[in-house]
């Protein structure tokens, strides 16, 4: 009953939360100079012309009418047609999401990964060099931006060693159709291996730059509240067990150490998502984020619309998965 | 004078810095109580810990013998060390509000280091947590085994830290201040049941605590502690009748006693402190190279 009504109450501010994001970007993006017929025009264009196209576009109408009649057809799913690609918003939003999502959790494994192999070890190694080596590679990593960490990583392993491909997100010369755009889900499924590593062979890169500042934070985080917890009571005793170190931080401390820094990367996550804008342009990946830059440049309302619209939404699902983590992670949160 | 354990001449003191304990050493028979009192401060915990090897890492043993069982401690490496004591020692903590896990069920709790450190097969281990669940009087104890830390109260939390240090059968148990956390209702019951459970499983047990009052309800022999040094080592009859050492003295006489409640409180006198510190700074200068 009470678990009915929460989830209810998530919606209803999901929703809340969605709406009042539209109204600012739609707003601000017809305030804010420049104008999307222009770019359209060739020289030498009419006044008649342009305004047959802004009618056409529905630009000659106040703002409020043309939030109207854009709600309106969001409602029936209909997010508008892209101005510079003429094609239905929905269709080319929905197309480039599982390579930007398939990106994200890519770099959010690894930044786990990382970032928990840190301060496992700066936990076991507390108070002496190795636990002030972990905290000298997280600060260095943490005080360079992830576009940054994109440039040097393509310089390192793009360029001075290369191992990885510097751009796109698979190689034009593989011979694969996929049905989906998950293209890595669907490979492993599809057992075709020669393709996934192909894959991570572009993928890694842009992944890794947006892993490495989240990957420090997690590893700060949990070190920290990790040596906090291995002064409790419960650790104690399990010594006194017979148990060894290796044993008493990941079974005892850990479950328990977890928990915040659950919370911090759920919030993280989305700043990575929203990394992903600048890294995929770097990387030419094709994802939202290479096409909302583009969209941007453009003045593609529509297309702008349809691409912030997507974004808060992950956004708030994130928030909704963490939310759930959290309660099942934490024995006195699951009767409440 | 042998014991199951005993522990001779331990010196303990921060890395580079303060004594912590001087030149301890006392003798816990098997099946008998031995009592460990003094003041917040004087190193009581610390050679709990040191016996269980759960000492501070700013801390070090600098010279001492911790016997247990015929095995000094000290000349095990660390693996041997703590599997030995897993097996053959057992701790009953203070706080029962910290000393188990939040995130685990209380079965798991009790019997995992059974299955894990000693071997058990997982049937054998949960009959017999079941069985000292009941052995402390817990109601419903199939129940008690599902549910979590939280769900149950400190007086009961103690119950099942206590019934989780009998299970392996140890032959010593360090008991570190149990009632202290405890409502005054519940510290007769722990204190009851703790010494219940000793004498049936006939277990040594070092019994630390600040009061002298548990310690005569419980304890069969007592060291007091001052400033990390043992002042006086007796049996419990003794000690009470005739303490030898002035502090101990000064202490049984600052003991409140219930029976008159307009009696006001006794300090220990200036006095006597000062003649106990003047002992423990001379056994500084003796031992200083």
């Amino acid at each position: 009953m009470t678990l009915l009504r929460n989830i209810l109450i998530r919606l209803l501010t999901t929703a809340i939360t969605l709406f009042g994001v539209a109204v600012i970007v739609f707003v601000v993006i017809r305030v804010v100079p420049g104008n999307p017929i222009a770019m359209m025009l060739p020289p030498g264009a009419t006044d008649a012309d342009i305004e047959r196209l802004q009618a056409q576009y529905g630009f000659d109408k106040s703002i409020f009418e043309q939030f109207v009649i854009w709600l309106g057809g969001v409602m029936q799913g209909d997010f508008g047609t892209s101005i510079s690609l003429r094609q239905p918003v929905a269709d080319l939003v929905l197309g480039r999401l599982p390579a930007t999502l398939e990106l994200s959790i890519f770099a959010l494994v690894i930044a786990v990964l990382i970032g928990g192999a840190l301060a496992l070890l700066g936990t076991l190694y507390r108070d002496t060099k190795g636990e002030a080596a972990v905290d000298v590679s997280a600060g260095m990593a943490l005080s360079v931006p992830d576009f940054l960490w994109g440039l040097v990583l393509i310089l390192l392993f793009g360029v001075l060693w290369p191992v990885f491909h510097i751009s796109g997100r698979i190689s034009p010369s593989l011979n694969i159709d996929f049905t989906t755009n998950f293209y890595m889900f669907e490979s492993l499924i599809r057992l075709r291996f020669d393709v996934w590593a192909d894959l991570v062979a572009h993928m890694f890169m842009p992944a890794l730059a947006l892993a490495i500042p989240l990957a420090a934070i997690i590893a700060q985080l949990l070190k920290q509240s990790l040596k906090e917890t291995m002064h409790l009571d419960y650790v104690t005793l399990a010594r006194t067990k017979g148990y060894g170190e290796n044993h008493v931080i990941t079974r005892e401390a850990l479950p328990n150490a977890i928990l915040p820094t659950l919370t911090l990367v759920g919030v993280q996550f989305t700043f990575l998502i929203g990394g992903t804008v600048i890294i995929e342009r770097l990387f030419s990946y094709e994802g939202l984020g290479n096409m909302a830059i583009d969209a941007v440049i453009n003045r593609d309302l529509p297309l702008i619309q349809g691409i912030v619209i997507l974004f808060a939404l992950l956004f708030t699902l994130v928030n909704l998965v963490v939310d759930m983590l959290y309660v099942v992670l934490n024995p006195k949160l699951r009767h409440a | 004078m042998s014991g199951y354990l005993s522990i001779r001449n331990l010196t303990v003191r921060l890395k580079g810095g303060a004594m912590i304990l001087r030149d301890v050493s006392l003798t816990v028979r098997a099946g008998q109580v031995h009592g460990l009192v003094g003041e917040s401060g004087a190193g009581k915990s610390m050679i709990g810990k040191a016996v269980l090897g759960t000492l501070p890492r700013a801390l070090e043993v600098v010279s001492g013998q911790i016997i247990l069982d015929g095995t000094d401690l000290q000349t095990l490496d660390p693996k041997e060390r703590r599997r030995r004591i897993g097996a053959s020692a057992a701790l009953i903590p203070q706080d029962p509000l910290t000393a188990l896990n939040p995130s685990k069920r209380i079965g798991p709790q009790i019997t995992r280091r059974l299955v894990d450190i000693l071997g058990w097969p997982k049937i054998a281990a949960e009959a017999r947590a079941l069985e000292l669940l009941e052995e402390v009087h817990i109601p419903d104890p199939a129940r008690v085994m599902r549910s979590y830390p939280h769900e149950l109260s400190g007086g009961m939390r103690q119950r099942i830290l206590i019934a989780s240090a009998f299970a392996a059968e140890p032959k010593l148990i360090i008991a570190d201040e149990p009632t202290t956390a405890l409502d005054v209702t519940v510290q007769k019951q722990i204190l009851r049941l703790i010494s219940e459970m000793q004498s049936r499983h006939d277990t040594a047990l070092l019994f630390v605590t600040h009061d002298l009052g548990v310690v005569s309800k419980v304890c069969d022999t007592l060291s007091v502690l001052y400033a990390g040094k043992v002042v006086e080592e007796a049996n419990m009859h003794r000690f009470f009748m005739r303490p030898i050492h002035p502090y101990s003295a000064a202490l049984l006489a600052a003991t409140p006693t219930y029976t008159d409640p307009t009696g006001s409180l006794t300090p220990v006198p200036q006095t006597v402190i000062d003649g106990v510190e003047r002992e423990v700074a001379e056994h500084d200068m003796r031992a200083a190279p």
